[in-house]
């Protein structure tokens, strides 16, 4: 270690951190040499790659397939306006580039998966997993497991975030928990948020992110006490958080080889079982030759009414939940389309309908508003 | 009575109630009571068996029930129980 030198524009820049007596420049000369790959550059990774640019982590990997939605900024706050439709790791390499010129960053602009996983995590000393869905938080663990990396994991839902570090080696040898050992197995699709409940408040990854952060400085430095078998939750709504203990659980299965993590979350069942196709439809391009005719149809939107401040194609409003006690607003005869965000929930609905109340005369909106708003009027706003 | 707090995706099933003041001797007899208030709980919490699922880990205090006597932990008046589910980001439209 001690042959890692700075510049004198690299010791003035981390002076404020050299100066602390517990971190010094040997706390410096660890974040130089250490290599953190960050799997997605979005909530959480926005905060964590600022931070760990800024703080002279001398190589930084960035794993994300996406381009920047105008949805995301937000939250993401490594982007601005101008990054709309950029590939994210490339906008975040030249945005951590811009703060910290001292740093090496790679970039991969593809989907983490069982393929190529095993081949960038092994690069790397530490991985940071920001990323917001089951399959590749499995993944990313089991990686992990494999290669014996330090795990530094958080994960967010609207108001509420965890952090925790696992699969960390001390300097005795003790392996600490990983993310199996706290959630043996997801939850299957259906118990997950839908999209009507996702959302989150975009400070909360900024929040969780930051202590991500911290913890990886802190596990490649040595500093303090990481946060190893122990599970950090924060409630941002009621300003309260907790600490408990992960039990390292010795039935826990030992992780060989990767998986096929989609069918283990049981991803590909239930893109299968998507009923969309299997009831009665209209394409938006119909709907909107009907509206053109001025025909005589009901059109009905099943989302919540806060999705119907962002976008509106003059549907009447009820709710998905509120359906069976609003049955007499739904007419039995004549033409009845229904729509939501995507046109899953609205076919969701229309199988209830048919099925339990004998309606025979639903049609789903194929694609629901995002359709209408790409295909029949573009000024319409989608989320 | 103990306390069990609900975790923010299960609130919707609770009446928005984050926290739940119920009696209860054992973490079964809480869940059985917080199931018997609010019975949709029950699909999102429990298996077909009714084991607890495995994507939620139940905390009494700072302690995994696991590593304590599982359901069967004993609890005091003033004791509370965490339902903590695995969350992967939820951002996902």
């Amino acid at each position: 270690m001690a042959n890692i030198e700075f510049s004198k524009a690299e010791l003035e820049r981390y002076s404020r951190h050299i100066i602390i007596p517990e971190f010094n420049i040997a706390g410096q000369r660890k974040l130089k040499a250490a290599k953190v790959l960050v799997v997605g550059s979005g909530g959480l990774g926005s905060p964590l790659l600022l931070y760990l640019a800024a703080a002279g982590v001398g190589h930084i990997g960035i794993v994300d397939y996406d381009r920047v939605d105008d949805s995301n900024l937000q939250r993401q706050v490594l982007f601005g306006t101008e990054s709309i439709g950029q590939l994210k790791a490339e906008a975040a390499k030249a945005r951590i580039e811009a703060l910290n010129p001292h740093i090496e960053v790679s970039v991969y602009n593809e989907f983490l998966n069982s393929e190529n996983a095993l081949d960038i995590v092994k690069g790397y000393d530490v991985v940071a997993d920001g990323t917001d869905n089951f399959p590749t938080r499995y993944l990313v663990n089991d990686a992990c497991v494999i290669l014996g990396k330090t795990n530094v994991y958080a994960s967010i839902y609207r108001f509420e975030g965890q952090v925790s570090v696992f699969n960390y080696k001390d300097e005795a040898g003790n392996l600490g928990p990983h993310y199996r050992d706290l959630f043996p197995s997801p939850p299957p699709p259906g118990l997950v948020p839908s999209c009507s409940e996702g959302g989150v408040l975009g400070v909360l990854p900024g929040i969780i992110g930051s202590l991500q952060a911290l913890e990886v400085i802190k596990v490649i430095t040595g500093v303090g006490e990481p946060l190893v078998g122990r599970l950090y939750l924060f409630d941002a709504l009621t300003f309260s958080h907790r600490t408990l203990k992960i039990w390292k659980n010795p039935n826990t299965p030992e992780i060989t080889e990767l998986i096929d993590y989609e069918q283990f979350c049981g991803v590909e069942e239930a893109k299968e079982e998507q009923p969309v196709a299997a009831v009665p439809s209209i394409s938006v391009q119909e709907l909107k030759q009907w509206q053109e005719e001025s025909r005589v149809f009901v059109l009905i939107d099943v989302r919540e009414s806060y999705e119907q401040e962002i976008v509106d194609i003059g549907g009447q409003l009820i709710p998905k939940g509120e359906i069976e006690q609003q049955l007499d607003q739904i007419p039995k005869t004549g033409d009845v389309v229904l729509h939501c965000r995507s046109g899953k929930r609205s076919a969701d609905v229309i199988e209830l309908l048919q099925a339990q109340y004998g309606y025979t005369n639903l049609l789903n909106l194929e694609g629901g508003i995002l359709a209408y708003a790409k295909e029949v009027d573009q000024e319409l706003a989608t989320y | 009575m103990a306390t069990v707090i609900i975790p923010t995706p299960l609130r919707k099933f609770t009446d928005q109630q984050a926290s739940v003041k119920l009696d209860a001797e054992t973490v079964q007899a809480a869940i059985d009571r917080l199931i018997e208030l609010y019975p949709v709980l029950a699909q999102h919490l429990l298996d077909k068996e009714g084991q607890v699922r495995a994507f939620v880990r139940i905390f009494l205090e700072d302690e995994d029930i696991l590593a304590l006597d599982g359901p069967n932990t004993a609890l005091k008046s003033d004791s509370t129980l965490s339902i903590i589910p695995a969350i992967a980001g939820g951002i996902d439209l």
